[in-house]
């Protein structure tokens, strides 16, 4: 091909000509991993994008999608991408409003909808948007045979009104495919939204595409590599690897049969490269500590041999030493005996590298990947700028930092604020329908404000210490960030989510979410009854138990950020009750502002708590929890040591 | 084309008759052990495609009328007509496994599954009754004895993904959870492709979430495929929901019959129920 491809479908079109047997894509389906190769992902596509132009979608409309990981997604954003249209993913288990929300916000003309659930939501909401979408297009087709409304299409149906059109006007869809641009829209992507409703940022193929390119400058992939989808496609990171890089690159994207044999399939595929958030590689953790904990004595007894000798490797490459030829022949040993097996477990065996991104990942759950000689690197970015600004290098990792800079990016702090600054063509033209949100994102210069507060070390490499909202002024005056305790308490197997208050108030407290699933295990081994998640987390015993791991977080932070009082909530925390975001990050001020009388109950006097929350079921009905809640102070050892630091 | 797949691709109704039309008819049987009497002139109709629950109290005698019709139990009067394949099939005169041949499938109240073999094997061993190549070509493994098995084992994945296991696949059933297992049974009853379930309270012991996903899949079962269920449910909500007719016993006599809305307003159905 003469000119180097600007789009993606433009991308697309280019791997079709140039392998168009080689597999593009494969999917679990009846548990057999059916292949698609680029020419069939191409003639898809192509059918899709007419189908909807018979449909009448037009150049200034979008095509919403929401649904597990299927190739269906992927060729309907495609589609309408190539029909000079955008796309914008909603998250799959977003409920009815928020998918509404979205909807209505990003003016969509058509919705393609995995399942009967997805299509049952926008039932829901039809009468409210009856005006702007013309097709709901759904392709699993299970539950929906007696569906009688006629806004209702099976995607097959399209690709035939696609099929017939692509007969009488052959070499129409080239020529709408040749007429895009690397300005042109892409995607709008939704922002994770930890402080105010998602917004959605507006993507064009050279945003994703430079991204792409000078990531894969650092960390090059080969056509050959495997990769598994199996997060949200509505999230930028996931778009970032499937879409841009996969099409980029032309690796082959891999994706599971279902939700919950994503583990299995990831062993199955062995992945050379994975990107997930920090809530991931945590799991994986928790799960191999659990198993451990269960399995025999002697696996056990080689686990905690081998564990030591992988810490001590890993710190050793942190500081960039030669190990001994003692500590070699040692890990060498481990290797073999224990850290392969684990990675074959976990589907890491083949990986190349992994990054985790998102969110900042706990420094041990970053030293126990390395031990195992996993290559986890941490990824800094933002929807806004494509996903990913900042990388670490291969062989120069510290788990303080996020890593130096992809090429043709700039990264600046600002002075008075500390603000992270970044530049680069990856930068989001603006966020859709918002210029005053806009505005404040993206100065003069083109300067986009992360809303992060950080610093450059003295390597130039960058350390995020939080949302600039959320850093706190400790009583010595020092800064520090709430989410790194977070993730230190997060280490622990038995903690699933915490939320840590600090800054305005006098000392340092938490809100701490029990792992439902291992400490119901932990309390069973121990034969200790219980009934539900709010019985179990108020049971003495799982209060001593949480305590010690409190303990042992507080032990490396300094004096003045140490917990001293913290209480285990009665209910998980929930993305559907608009505590988490989509992204399961912790939305702080919603959660502050939800149980003031709980932290109110922290820096009080009394030792217990009544609550009354409401909560939010699947179907949207709500149902009010009764308890009462008892605080755990750690006075005792804190207030010497805080004395002593004020 | 992985693309056109989707959905499903094996029929799983094994009747060969339109729907409406009668399945079943159960003549005026009578069932006792010893002196005591469990079932007395009990006569009702099964329509295909339809959903028919059978209600009553403890003891009304509603498993030995579906005992009755696998032929677990032999009636002393009356007999059970089962129409398929444009033959009459007399249930009363045949034997449990000529039943389960002509088109009958149950599913039971405590579980019956081979709890040491995995999931995929107990769903096998339900397409069984169907396979036709004998023991000495199965040995073999070869050509059409191959083929065959090839086929069902494909077949067997459109029922996976009905009942959304595909997670538990090559698990042991004996270590899987309650709910899962009811699961299991269903999809073995479905594996032989019945042209009639019966369903023996298939959600006895379930919590509300489990409860209602196996209501789904019946319902999915019966919409999608055209599958006839006979089931016997205590849950009133379940079967007020689910069910196209109603059938009530008490004391092993049918005392009434109706939409689910006529049988909740009829009086001799509301003393059973509270024992007047």
């Amino acid at each position: 091909m003469a000119q180097e491809p600007q789009t993606l479908p433009q991308y697309l079109r280019f791997r079709a000509r140039q392998a168009p047997d080689r597999v593009a894509m494969r999917e679990r389906i009846y548990g057999i991993w059916s292949p698609i190769t680029w020419r069939e992902l191409y003639d898809y596509v192509k059918h899709f994008a007419l189908g909807l132009h018979v449909l009448r979608l037009k150049p200034e409309d979008t095509v919403a999608i929401i649904g597990d990981n299927r190739p269906e997604w992927v060729i309907a954003e495609l589609a309408a991408q190539s029909m000079g249209s955008k796309s914008v993913g909603i998250y799959q288990d977003s409920v009815v409003a928020e998918v509404q929300d979205i909807v209505t916000r990003s003016k969509a003309s058509f919705i393609v909808a995995e399942d009967q659930e997805q299509v049952d939501k926008i039932i829901e909401m039809w009468p409210q948007i009856q005006g702007q979408v013309h097709k709901v297009i759904y392709y699993d087709p299970k539950g929906l045979r007696n569906y009688t409304e006629d806004y209702l299409m099976y995607f097959p149906e399209v690709l035939e009104l696609g099929r017939k059109f692509e007969e009488e006007n052959p070499g129409f869809y080239e020529a709408q495919v040749e007429r895009g641009r690397a300005d042109d829209l892409a995607i709008l992507s939704t922002t994770s939204g930890t402080t105010a409703r998602p917004k959605l940022a507006m993507l064009t193929h050279r945003n994703l595409l430079s991204m792409a390119k000078n990531l894969m400058a650092v960390d090059p992939l080969e056509p050959d590599d495997e990769y598994v989808s199996f997060l949200p496609l509505a999230w930028i990171g996931e778009q970032m690897m499937c879409v841009a890089a996969g099409l980029y690159v032309g690796f082959k994207i891999n994706f599971p049969e279902a939700p919950e044999t994503v583990q299995h399939d990831i062993r199955e595929i062995g992945p050379q490269v994975m990107f997930s958030p920090p809530r991931i590689w945590e799991n994986m953790v928790s799960q191999v500590q659990v198993k451990i904990e269960d399995t025999t004595r002697l696996k056990r007894w080689f686990y905690n041999w081998a564990m030591p000798i992988g810490y001590a490797m890993a710190d050793t490459r942190f500081r960039k030493e030669e190990p001994s030829l003692g500590l070699r022949i040692k890990y060498f040993l481990a290797r073999w005996t224990v850290f392969e097996p684990i990675k074959d477990q976990l589907g890491l065996r083949h990986l190349k590298r992994a990054y985790t991104g998102g969110a900042a990942l706990g420094p041990d759950v970053f030293r126990f990947f390395h031990a195992l000689g996993v290559n986890l690197k941490q990824i800094y970015g933002q929807t806004e700028i494509s996903g990913i600004a900042v990388v670490h290098r291969d062989g120069d990792i510290k788990f303080q930092t996020v890593g130096l800079p992809i090429p043709e990016t700039e990264i600046r702090i600002d002075e008075e604020t500390g603000e992270i600054l970044m530049r680069s063509p990856a930068v989001m033209v603006g966020y859709f329908g918002d210029e005053e949100a806009t505005r404040k994102a993206i100065d003069e210069e083109g300067w986009l404000h992360s809303g992060d507060a950080g610093y450059l070390d003295e390597d130039g490499h960058l350390i995020v210490i939080d949302r600039a909202k959320d850093v706190m002024t400790l009583a010595d005056g020092t800064k520090f960030s709430p989410q790194f305790i977070e993730n230190k308490l997060k280490f622990s197997p038995y903690i699933k989510e915490a939320v840590v208050f600090g800054g305005q108030w006098p000392y340092v407290t938490a809100f701490i979410n029990i792992d439902f699933a291992n400490v119901g295990k932990w309390a069973e081994n121990r034969l200790i009854p219980y009934t539900t998640y709010t019985d179990l987390a108020q049971k003495p015993q799982v209060y001593a138990l949480i305590r010690e791991y409190v303990v042992k977080a507080n032990q490396d932070l300094p004096p003045a950020a140490r917990i001293r009082r913290f209480l285990l909530l009665h209910k998980e925390l929930d993305a559907d009750d608009a505590e988490l975001t989509r992204t399961r990050k912790v939305r702080r001020r919603l959660i502050a502002q939800r149980y003031q009388e709980l932290i109110d109950a922290l820096y009080g006097d009394q030792d217990t708590v009544d609550v009354e929350t409401t909560i939010t079921y699947q179907d949207g009905s709500t149902a009010t929890i009764r308890t009462q809640l008892r605080i755990e102070r750690l006075e005792e050892e804190a207030e010497p040591t805080a004395q002593s630091a004020a | 084309m992985p693309l056109q797949l989707r959905g499903f691709r094996y029929p799983l109704n094994g009747s060969t008759l339109e729907p409406g039309q009668t399945q079943l008819r159960v003549e005026n049987i009578s069932l006792s052990f010893g002196g005591v009497g469990a079932l007395a002139g009990v006569s009702l109709e099964v329509r295909q495609s339809e959903i028919l629950a059978i209600i009553g109290p403890n003891g009304a005698g509603k498993t030995s009328l579906l005992n009755s019709i696998s032929g677990l139990y032999r009636p002393q009067r009356g007999r059970i007509v089962f129409y398929n394949h444009g033959r009459e099939y007399e249930l009363t005169k045949l034997k449990p496994h000529q039943i389960a041949a002509a088109g009958v499938a149950r599913s039971f109240q405590n579980i019956e599954l081979f709890r040491h073999m995995t999931v995929l094997d107990n769903l096998m061993s339900g397409a069984h009754v169907h396979m036709r190549a004998g023991l000495f070509s199965s040995l073999l493994y070869w050509g059409p004895a191959q083929r065959e098995q090839i086929e069902f084992r494909d077949f067997i994945e459109d029922i996976i993904d009905l009942l959304e296991i595909p997670a538990i696949r090559y698990k042991k059933v004996g270590a899987l959870a309650y709910g899962l297992q009811k699961r299991v049974e269903l999809g073995r009853a479905l594996a032989m492709r019945p042209a009639i379930l019966l369903l023996d309270e298939p959600m006895a012991g379930m919590n509300t979430e489990e409860k209602e996903d196996m209501a789904r899949f019946i319902l999915d079962v019966n919409e999608e495929h055209g599958v006839t269920i006979v089931l016997i449910e205590h849950d009133m909500g379940v079967v007020m929901d689910i069910s196209d007719r109603v059938v009530v016993l008490n004391f092993g006599r049918k005392i009434a019959e109706g939409t689910p809305a006529e049988v909740s307003q009829n009086p001799a159905v509301i003393e059973a129920y509270l024992g007047h």
